[in-house]
């Protein structure tokens, strides 16, 4: 569980501008090792800004933050997947065109190495490595619950299986921390269900996940501690009851004064 | 390969073997030329297909490398400068220097997308072209607008390219030597684009061009990934530059306009993006078509009307677009589309997806 002192992610004062408009502004926060963080807040509370601080796709104003014990401020989005967060996308990232198999075998890529000789000469050490990749890119599909022919192209797969594919593809990067931007948008409440099955499975493998979310019930069920953003500030941080009833994230959600 | 293609490839393969004889005998010497350009426009469309099919980088001054290529064969191989290197050391070291133009190319660029990678390369491609009409002065290097001559013909030891030769009991003219040697290096490069496209590599260029911002976050170094598919596209774009070179004997700037990458890029589109057996498809045809018509133009409009009514050039370009509006119509992802593309765009498939768009909106 939360192991406080030794955090996975460490983000000390971050803060994100985009021109007058402050995204992030001084967010601290330290998600543990082996727990499910939840991070929630209304809409435009900048909860996807700060994903994409630490996956590297923005580079951060302020502050900086911590994995796995290595800082970073600026850096690439690939330097960061290759030290272990992986995530997923809002609106569904998928490489549309290419098969479902295929969506988790460019997932492999960062820990595979077969470049352009090996490509060429398929040469001993190239041809386990892609039966490997392809062996892992298996037991992926069947692992998060996709049962259609491995060809399927990822567009042609349900919207559920779709979210389940990006997760799928994620882990596939040997993650430590899974990053997870409403993995449950749109779904009905049984997809939701087995969705909230498969990351505590997740989870039990030992992988660290850190979850935006709308569906309250998803969060209180899942995650070990919960952050509120409004605005780019936290307002809240703690185990998920103790959050609900914090009258700032009341008022957050339903506006007005904090009664 | 599947074995029950194996009789097909054979047949194939003799088909291959026989043209240029076939071609000779049937319809001259000229349509034997013709068959060489055709490959070395394969070899080109291929190359690009690595750039714009796999990658999805939309390059429209391809043809700059074609002209390095050229340009490295004619300057080290002609009396220019007096230098008669042997082909063996040229043509690799036109390949790898048409490989450095493009990660040169790649470098800067890198950060563009669509559109503005195609304006950017589009002057890349003219830069260098300016660059070979220009260079006669104050030192003369290209020899400017007059282009370079008499450059040497691929030759290894005595046995030369240029003339005719007497092999098995049989007469082989120049074109039909090089027929076989382009043939050679269409299937080389054939190869390297079948095993890249199936390699973990190829697979990178196709993530890429489907989704940038989500390969860089599955852990794609695109700035990498991104200037490999610049450099071997470009190396196949050398490598044919300097083939063209030493079979044509003379290269000048206009040889390598911007009307030919877009040719090139025509063969692409048109054969079908992403799929090795439509660009080459797409590579005869567009080099086939208009000799065809160039050649049965004129006289058909003398036995229909008495006398050329259009000139033939003219209704040559004229044929041409009509033909490529009618496919681009008719057959959006290509004459031969990869599996993929084929999918990609048929037409119930754009209603589904937009059903399950709307589908999407209405569930957020």
């Amino acid at each position: 569980m939360t192991t406080a002192n030794n955090p996975l992610l460490e983000l000390a004062g971050v803060g994100k501008r985009f021109g007058g408009l402050a995204a992030l502004s001084a967010v601290s926060l330290h998600i543990g090792r082996g727990e499910i963080y939840g991070l929630i807040g209304p809409n435009g509370a900048g909860k996807t800004t700060l994903f994409n601080v630490v996956t590297g796709l923005y580079q951060l104003d302020e502050g900086n933050f911590t994995f796995d014990g290595v800082a970073y401020s600026r850096c690439k989005p690939h330097v960061l997947a290759e030290a272990g967060i992986a995530r997923t996308f809002q609106n569904i990232r998928l490489f549309a065109n290419m098969t479902a198999l295929e969506n988790i075998m460019v997932g492999c890529h960062v820990r595979t190495r077969s470049g352009i000789w090996g490509a060429l000469t398929r040469n001993a050490a190239a041809r386990a490595e892609e039966r490997a990749i392809a062996q892992r890119a298996r037991e992926l599909l069947r692992y998060v619950g996709i049962d259609r022919p491995h060809e399927t192209l990822a567009k042609h797969l349900s919207y559920g299986e779709q979210r389940r594919l990006e997760i799928a593809r994620a882990l596939a990067t040997e993650p430590k921390l899974l990053a997870l931007d409403e993995p449950a948008a749109g779904m009905n409440a049984t997809e939701t269900g087995s969705l909230k099955t498969l990351l505590q499975t997740i989870r039990a493998s030992g992988i660290t996940v850190l979850l935006i979310e709308h569906d309250v019930k998803l969060i209180m069920g899942l995650c070990d501690r919960v952050t509120v953003l409004d605005y780019g500030r936290k307002i809240a941080e703690g185990v998920p009851e103790q959050v609900r009833r914090d009258p700032a994230v009341i008022a957050a959600y339903l506006g007005g004064e904090a009664a | 390969m599947n074995l029950k293609h194996k009789p097909l490839l054979a047949a194939l393969a003799i088909a291959l073997l026989l043209l240029p004889f076939a071609t000779d005998a049937m319809l001259g010497r000229g349509w034997v030329r013709i068959a060489d350009f055709a490959l070395l426009y394969i070899m080109l469309a291929l190359g690009l297909n690595i750039v714009v099919g796999y990658a999805g980088l939309l390059d429209l001054g391809y043809v700059a490398f074609f002209a390095v290529g050229a340009y490295n064969y004619a300057l080290l191989s002609s009396p220019q400068f007096g230098l008669h290197w042997p082909f063996w050391v040229v043509l690799p070291l036109g390949a790898l220097l048409a490989c450095c133009f493009g990660v040169l190319l790649g470098a800067p660029t890198l950060k563009l997308r669509g559109d503005y990678l195609a304006i950017v390369t589009l002057g890349f491609g003219e830069i260098i072209r300016i660059f070979l009409n220009n260079l006669n002065a104050p030192v003369n290097i290209t020899n400017g607008p007059q282009g370079i001559s008499m450059i040497d013909p691929i030759r290894a030891g005595e046995f030369s390219m240029g003339g005719e030769h007497q092999l098995f009991g049989l007469a082989f003219p120049a074109t039909h030597l090089h027929y076989y040697l382009f043939l050679l290096f269409t299937l080389l490069v054939i190869f390297v684009s079948r095993r890249l496209e199936g390699s973990r590599i190829g697979r990178a260029w196709m993530a890429i061009r489907e989704d940038e911002v989500a390969a860089e976050a599955m852990g794609l170094n695109t700035r990498n990934i991104k200037l490999l598919a610049f450099a071997m596209g470009a190396t196949f774009g050398g490598l044919s530059g300097g083939l063209f070179a030493g079979f044509q004997g003379f290269v000048s700037p206009e040889s390598f306009s911007l009307m030919e990458s877009i040719m090139i890029l025509c063969m692409v589109v048109l054969g079908g993006m992403g799929n090795i057996g439509g660009v080459i498809l797409g590579g005869v045809l567009l080099v086939l078509l208009p000799e065809a018509l160039r050649n049965g133009a004129g006289p058909m409009q003398q036995a229909l009307f008495g006398k050329t009514l259009v000139d033939p050039e003219s209704l040559r370009m004229l044929m041409f677009g009509l033909a490529l509006i009618a496919v681009m119509l008719l057959r959006p992802a290509g004459l031969w589309p990869s599996t993929q593309r084929r999918r990609e765009l048929s037409p119930d498939e754009m209603i589904s997806h937009q059903e399950q768009d709307t589908v999407y909106d209405n569930s957020k």
